[in-house]
């Protein structure tokens, strides 16, 4: 009896370490965990006029590859513009601080992701600095207005429409 | 006529639930006696888990192969084949996880419960056990309890783990998705904590129902053969609409 | 302690059939009323199921002697053994085991009080996933703290005492009914307990079986002066080691007496129970409507 009570015991417990490393390969692997790095990050700051659905824990992307992720975003009071603080892995140190960041769509209809576009600048972001040039995420409704009021196609003799090129211009899909 | 007969079935019903209601505060209440016989909650543990896996393994692995197969059939119409991983283990660790493992679990672990039990109860075991001043709720009722509530989520996890291998199997090697995108969009979507968790809540709960109405229809059985059969189709009917009654107040509460 | 040895008297082991009576000579000796009583049962009145079990019972198990409580099937005998036990309370009645009352126990003291008693079920009862050996062990491990080799020490000189040491690590499934009695006799033994009772213990044994379960509740008897209380329907081996037997029919004590003397004794229930007659105070047939009637006849001519 003594020796059926030791294999009962031995096999609960590899059940149960089984049971758990299931657990620990999905958290680890299926889930949104799978993407945090492992390490520091440093944050910045940008501020945006329309955040469109941006969510916090969106990626932040240079270059199509994932950099960092959104860590907050919250409202000014004062200058009543979104204010966005972006977790940047500390790998990623030499990034020109005139970079742009825009807000993107991934795909037609999908979630809306923050990408930086490189600058030339020989200074790098440090720890809470602020992104300057910002480029809010393009509204649906904007867009349509827009392409009813320049009147689809050009016509020939028909002015462009003044409106049509100013900086918050359409961006392009991907950067 | 009608109407008292009908009443009376309602009034059997409610006892029912009241009877199974009591018989849980009475195992809650058999729980510190029973934790000096940790020994028999360890080998209960390994009847109704260990035990189970091979069936949770399998029906794991064609679950996940199935879903798979559907989703992206279904996904590919709208242009979204990319999301099949999402979907597949979106809906695996939310509901089909729990569920798919508790009503397996009520199938082969609730009716051997019960068996067990009934068979105790038919062949004086559990009266010899009062007989010697032996508590049979902290012997018998209460390890297979505790058994029931420890293994199930052990046993979602691996059927969630088994299923998503299937997925993976049939979207990425067969149908040809790519493997990154698989991976990829589903670690985007899937939090650990609403979507896995959550789902290890359900299991819990349903392995403490299951567990619950397996050891009463065992324990109240009348004790002769047939009553122990009866008693192990109810258990099996009972845990089943009760797990998916729980699902979905669970769901409600935790979404 | 269960020194494992029988009494020193020469004992003639009888065949089957044999009226040689497996006794030791100072128990011939009626028992006086007033005697010492481990259990009294005084105007006990109990109903279940709407039907009247008993009407006003009243008994006396004298201690250290084999009482032998004999009746018609359905006369309430194993509801009399769950009154002793405290598994059923009395409607009306008192009930005392050992002096005390067992009316408004807490259930610390019945637990207390039934680690006194050891009961053999009619089917042996054995746990079916434990081995002889831990089956025996079962009521030392729940409720006392021993050491190994003292449990081992215990258990197997019950298990000799009976006969089956031998067949210590046999699963319940391996024995026969015969064995399987035995081995839930050294159950109850194994905390010395100072009554057993005995429901059916005969049921289905083969005469060598039944032979040796005899010998044992004798010799429990005579070598720990253990009360014994026995259920049985069979007279024959009632017979031959019982001291005292209660005829209970009606829900009352229907006779009572020495089993030799009881055997003579001219009553109709004591015509038909001990004498073997197929009718009596216990009908024959069934309660029905008039036979010719049945039939189709007119009423009354059969």
């Amino acid at each position: 009896m003594t020796q059926a009570r030791h294999s009962f015991q031995i096999g609960t417990g590899l059940f149960i370490l089984l049971g758990f490393s299931a657990l620990a390969y999905l958290a680890t692997q299926t889930t949104s965990v799978a993407n945090y790095q492992q390490g520091d990050t440093y944050a910045i700051k940008a501020r945006f006029t329309n955040i469109g659905q941006l969510k916090v824990r969106a990626p932040v992307k240079m270059a199509g590859v994932r950099i960092g992720s959104v860590q907050s975003i919250e409202l000014d009071p004062t200058t009543l513009d979104a204010v966005v603080m972006i977790g940047i892995d500390s790998r990623y140190e030499e990034i020109p601080d005139d970079s742009a960041a825009a807000i993107f769509t991934s795909g037609l209809l999908g979630d809306q992701y923050v990408g930086i576009q490189p600058g030339g600048s020989p200074v790098m972001f440090e720890a809470g600095d602020e992104v300057v040039l910002t480029q809010s995420s393009m509204q649906l409704e904007d867009l349509i207005g827009k392409f009813l009021v320049s009147g689809g196609p050009a016509k020939p003799g028909s002015e462009p429409d003044p409106s049509a090129q100013d900086a918050s211009g359409p961006a392009p899909e991907q950067p | 006529m009608k109407t008292s007969r009908r009443l009376s079935i309602a009034a059997d019903a409610l006892a029912q639930i009241g009877a199974v209601g009591l018989f849980f505060f009475s195992i809650l209440a058999a729980i510190p006696k029973s934790l000096r016989h940790l020994l028999e909650t360890v080998r209960q543990i390994w009847f109704v888990g260990a035990m189970s896996l091979v069936i949770i393994m399998t029906c794991g692995l064609f679950v996940g192969a199935v879903l798979g197969l559907q989703l992206y059939d279904v996904l590919s119409r709208f242009g979204s084949a990319a999301m099949s991983g999402t979907v597949v283990a979106l809906a695996l660790f939310r509901e089909l996880g729990p569920v798919v493992t508790a009503l397996l679990f009520a199938g082969r672990a609730g009716t051997s419960i019960t068996a067990e039990i009934g068979l105790m109860r038919a062949t004086d075991q559990l009266a010899a056990m009062e007989m010697m001043a032996v508590d049979p709720l902290a012997y018998v009722v209460a390890p297979r309890f505790l058994a029931g509530i420890v293994a199930m989520p052990l046993l979602v996890c691996v059927f969630n783990a088994m299923a998503i291998l299937g997925a993976h199997v049939v979207c990425v090697s067969w149908l040809g998705l790519d493997n990154g995108t698989f991976w990829g969009n589903m670690t985007a979507t899937v939090d650990v904590w609403t979507d896995l968790v959550n789902g290890i809540w359900k299991s819990a709960a349903f392995g403490g129902v299951i567990a619950l109405i397996a050891t009463f229809q065992g324990y109240t059985t009348a004790p002769t053969s047939e009553g122990v059969a009866y008693a192990t189709t109810r258990t099996v009917v009972s845990s089943s609409i009760v797990v998916l009654a729980l699902d979905f107040v669970m769901t409600a509460f935790l979404m | 302690m269960v020194a494992g040895r029988l009494p020193a008297q020469p004992r003639s082991f009888s065949c089957p059939g044999d009226p040689d009576r497996v006794n030791s000579p100072d128990t011939r000796a009626p028992i006086e009323p007033g005697a010492d009583a481990y259990v009294q049962v005084r105007g006990l009145h109990t109903v279940l199921g709407g039907k009247i079990i008993f009407n006003g019972l009243d008994m006396d198990i004298p201690r250290g002697r084999i009482t032998a409580i004999m009746g018609p099937s359905g006369t309430g005998k194993t509801t009399l053994l769950r009154h002793i036990t405290g598994q059923l309370a009395a409607d009306v009645g008192e009930i005392r085991v050992d002096g005390r009352q067992l009316a408004g126990i807490s259930r610390t003291q019945l637990f207390d009080l039934r680690e006194k008693i050891g009961y053999l079920f009619q089917n042996s009862a054995l746990l079916t996933d434990f081995t002889v050996f831990e089956n025996v062990a079962f009521p030392l491990r729940q409720h006392l703290r021993l050491p190994e080799p003292i449990v081992r020490n215990i258990v197997l000189t019950r298990l000799q005492a009976v006969g089956l040491r031998g067949a210590a690590e046999l699963m319940p499934a391996e024995l026969s009914g015969g064995m399987a009695r035995r081995v839930a006799l050294a159950r109850a033994i194994v905390r010395d307990p100072s009554l057993i009772i005995y429901d059916e213990p005969f049921v289905g044994l083969d005469p060598v079986a039944l032979n040796q379960v005899l010998k044992l509740i004798r010799t429990l008897n005579d070598t720990l002066g253990i009360t014994s209380v026995l259920v049985a329907h069979e007279f024959a081996a009632v017979r031959r080691i019982a001291d005292h037997v209660y005829l209970i029919a009606g829900g009352k004590v229907a006779a009572q007496g020495q089993p030799d003397e009881l055997a003579q004794r001219d009553s109709p229930w004591t015509r038909q129970f001990f004498g073997g007659e197929a009718d009596g105070p216990v009908p024959f047939q069934y309660p029905a409507r008039d036979y010719a009637a049945d039939l189709g006849f007119p009423a009354g001519a059969a």
